[in-house]
């Protein structure tokens, strides 16, 4: 009988209900703090350990790094894998050291057993250096030397060399600018010429205009030439300039090895700094990761790019979307026949956002890249062709991949806000004489732009988190340039971009170096989600002003 | 104005004036504003109005009552053609106002509800400001100098009664007002246009006595300059404002005749047991 009125009360559905809205909150905080948790540990310096261990052949080996893992296995599972452990034991704990060092050791990690090791220890004096090539490299620094003369040796080597890093980044960001500007403004000059060329080829310009014309692109191309020359000479000057500051180190087992100044980022003697400089060496991490550019088949270096792609595409996108979601609803709701006809449309845009999403990249592919951008191609850049222009995928057409595919919510949602405007609002208007468009106009659309609002942050939401169809229209694993810089027209919408979904998904399964790449994967993942926080953040508090703004007193 | 009083008096439009002696209003010919013939109107296949035959006359307030259903909001939209928006609406007859068809072909629909201004049941002002809501007709017709805004706007919410309570916050969003303020707003949007006629849906349903009463005494300031039909539930109220009463029952036009008259001595047997309560 208790147990009946238990029931009747409604007690256990409202368990019922909290419980299923605390596993969902569960699972959602879970996986957040896991991503954070991993992502964030990444730029933190880790210890380095110096100890010594002992290898299958029985020899010795030092050994200089940082533990990125640890496991413990059954010791079964390590002997048929062929370790060595132990006979009494039955479990066994393994490290995994990143000891970097590429031009010494075949590989950045190294699995050891932990019977294999002998004791850990902490040496002050031990470096790590992040280098712009080759990945990092640890030792023991042990003198700075310029062309071949020695500079600063002892106490005195530290502060010398982080002075010789950031005047030596200073140069190499010189050498970088004259390679990509200087040095990129002429080859821009150079093809221009050479699609002149082929322009006048194309219309058939013969006799002596061609001639004229000919030389003319000749005296142009050759003074590009002598640009470049002059450029190229004062590149290789700062490069033999920037080569000539050489750190020597000692590796753990004792080899000297001279890395270039000029190539290393960041130098930094983790064991002996306080919680201070950790603090500060930390956020100057996660802001090179936020800012910097990918090195390394994106193992290493930032994500600037892709955040960058990511955001580019999502705001045309919604630029894209919201006119024709806004004027497809409000034909749908306002202008058309109520009908079968009309349930039918609906009920075919409803189910289009059904659609998997490859799809939408497979159609974006055949129809925007080849049928639109093939057409735009042959009638505006004719002189570019076999190379392609728009007829390639790029940005525009990823983005409008993603208008088409986000469309459907963005029509449902103005739908629904159109219909919960009160009739009499309307009526109200109408009385004083407005036509039906003055009405919408002057009254119903911004009524109801928060609804259209709330459609946009779904789309963006959905958008910046797709990744599939972007595979297809325009996204790439390393893009050779952003997709607006100061070059006109500034906005490229026909290069291809880079995107956080689709870094996490290269850099994680795609990577020749997965152990380098699996903390990437939670940072750009914590990155994207951030973002995509950021970017309905912003819509949201956009609508509730809008939402504040025309507040109506009876709803 | 032409008085169509038999006698000179001033017209009793208090509730407390009701006493049997004093002559009816008639309508004379000339002062007629709006005329329905043989009006006729269906929803689909349920007819609303039932060949409606009724003239109403120039500046005057004229009440419509009846039970819920009786039709008195339909007819009353049928003079602003607000029963265009509704597909399934039918209307067969005739409705002249200053001897004009309004449902001829030739008619700018817009055009006419400007010379038709509408009040409806609940408040509706737009999510503009004050002094947008007022200059909004205006805008539509093209005015956009400022200084004449600001005149008709002040003008407008003088006559409404409304101008000393906003005219320190004209900037402000009209929804912050109270339902009877937006009311009264509405109405000085309603009047801004300058209409002949002003049609008011049960314009004092959603308000409380106060309010109400404001309302009132603004509708009959309001019929020096305009012609005023009121749709009303409250028999009290129609007693109070209006000069001509029309009874309306089941889509068909019962009983019109002068207010005073048609309380004190109703014709019709239906009509004196709506208005004594015994209907229903």
């Amino acid at each position: 009988m208790k147990f009946k009125t238990w029931v009747k009360s409604g007690d256990p559905w409202i368990w019922m209900i909290g419980g299923a809205l605390g596993i969902s909150l569960i699972m959602v905080v879970g996986l957040l703090s896991l991503i954070a948790v991993r992502g964030f540990a990444h730029f933190w310096p880790s210890p380095l350990v110096l100890t010594t261990a002992t290898l299958e052949d029985g020899s010795l080996t030092q050994i200089l790094g940082e533990v990125a893992e640890q496991e413990t296995l059954p010791a079964q599972r390590i002997r048929e894998a062929g370790g060595d452990v132990p006979e009494d034991a039955v479990l066994a704990t393994r490290y995994l050291f990143k000891i970097g060092n590429r031009e010494i050791n075949s590989r950045d990690f190294v699995w050891h057993l932990e019977s294999a090791l002998s004791e850990w220890t902490y040496p002050e004096e031990a470096v790590v250096l992040e280098r712009r090539k080759g990945g990092n490299f640890y030792g023991f620094p042990v003198r700075l030397q310029y062309d071949g003369e020695l500079v600063a040796e002892g106490d005195v080597l530290w502060p010398e060399l982080q002075s010789m890093i950031s005047s030596k980044a200073e140069l190499a960001e010189q050498i970088q600018r004259i390679e990509d500007q200087e040095i990129g403004r002429i080859n821009k000059g150079l093809e221009e010429l050479r699609l002149i060329e082929r322009g006048l080829d194309y219309n058939n310009v013969v006799g002596s205009e061609r001639s004229e014309a000919m030389a003319e692109l000749d005296a142009r191309r050759a003074e590009l030439d002598a640009d470049y020359e002059v450029l190229r000479q004062e590149r290789n000057r700062l490069q033999q300039e920037a080569r000539r500051g050489v750190l020597v180190l000692r590796t753990a087992n004792d080899e000297n090895v001279s890395v270039a100044v000029v190539d290393i980022i960041k130098a930094s003697r983790n064991n002996a700094m306080g919680l201070g400089g950790k603090l500060a060496f930390y956020g100057g991490n996660i802001k090179d990761f936020l800012t910097g550019f990918p090195r390394e088949a994106n193992t290493e270096g930032g994500i600037f790019p892709a955040i960058f792609g990511t955001v580019t595409m999502v705001l045309i996108m919604s630029v894209l979307v919201t006119p024709f979601g806004v004027l497809a609803a409000i034909y749908l709701r306002e202008y058309a026949t109520q009908g079968p006809v009309l349930k039918a449309i609906r009920v075919s845009v409803y189910n289009l956002a059904g659609v998997p999403s490859i799809v939408f990249g497979v159609f974006g592919l055949g129809f925007f890249v080849y049928l639109m951008g093939g057409s735009i191609d042959a009638l505006f850049f004719p002189e570019r062709l076999p190379a392609p222009t728009f007829g390639t995928p790029g940005l525009f057409w990823a983005s409008l991949t993603l208008a088409l595919l986000t469309l459907p919510v963005v029509i449902v949602s103005t739908e629904e806000g159109l219909a919960r405007i009160p009739r009499t609002i309307r009526e109200g208007s109408l009385a004083l004489g407005a036509t039906k468009w003055e009405t919408l106009w002057k009254v119903v659309i911004p009524l109801s732009a928060p609804a259209m609002m709330t459609g946009l942050i779904l789309a963006v939401a959905r958008a910046a988190g797709e990744v599939a169809p972007l595979m297809l229209v325009g996204v790439v694993k390393l893009a050779p340039s952003l997709p607006v810089d100061g070059e006109f027209p500034y906005v490229h919408l026909e290069r291809k971009i880079m995107h956080l979904g689709f870094h996490i998904y290269d850099v994680g399964f795609q990577s020749p170096n997965v152990e380098a790449a699996r903390p990437l994967v939670y940072a750009t993942a914590l990155t994207l989600v951030v973002l995509i926080l950021i970017l309905n953040l912003t819509a949201i508090s956009i609508r509730n002003r809008l939402r504040e703004k025309y507040r109506s007193q009876g709803d | 104005m032409n008085t169509t009083t038999e006698s000179k008096d001033p017209i009793p439009v208090s509730a407390g004036s009701f006493q049997s002696g004093r002559n009816r209003l008639r309508i004379e010919k000339e002062d007629i504003c709006i005329e329905a013939r043989n009006l006729n109107l269906y929803y689909g296949k349920d007819q609303a109005l039932k060949n409606i035959n009724m003239q109403i006359p120039h500046n005057r307030v004229t009440a419509f009552i009846g039970p819920s259903g009786c039709g008195k909001s339909t007819l009353l939209r049928c003079f602003n053609r607000m029963n265009d928006l509704i597909d399934i609406c039918r209307i067969e007859g005739e409705i002249l106002i200053d001897g004009q068809d309004i449902q001829a072909r030739e008619v700018d629909v817009a055009e006419h509800r400007r010379r038709v201004g509408m009040v409806f049941q609940k408040p509706n002002p737009f999510p503009k400001s004050i002094f947008e809501n007022v200059a909004y007709g205006l805008r539509l017709q093209g005015v956009n100098d400022k200084r004449k805004l600001s005149e008709v706007v002040e003008n407008s919410l003088r006559a409404a009664a409304l101008w000393d309570e906003v005219k320190d916050r004209l900037d402000d969003n009209a929804f912050g007002l109270s339902g009877g303020q937006q009311q009264r707003l509405v109405i000085a949007r309603a009047i801004a246009i300058e209409p002949e006629v002003v049609l008011l849906d049960e314009p004092c349903s959603a308000l409380d006595p106060i309010s109400t009463a404001k309302v009132e005494e603004l509708i009959i300031e309001l019929k020096e300059k305009y012609t005023i039909i009121i749709v009303t539930h409250n028999m009290q109220q129609a007693a109070r404002v209006s000069d001509f009463t029309a009874y309306m029952y089941m889509g068909e036009l019962i009983e019109f005749e002068d207010t005073a008259h048609l309380f004190t001595n109703p014709r019709q047997q239906a009509t004196e047991d709506y208005i004594t309560g015994r209907y229903g």
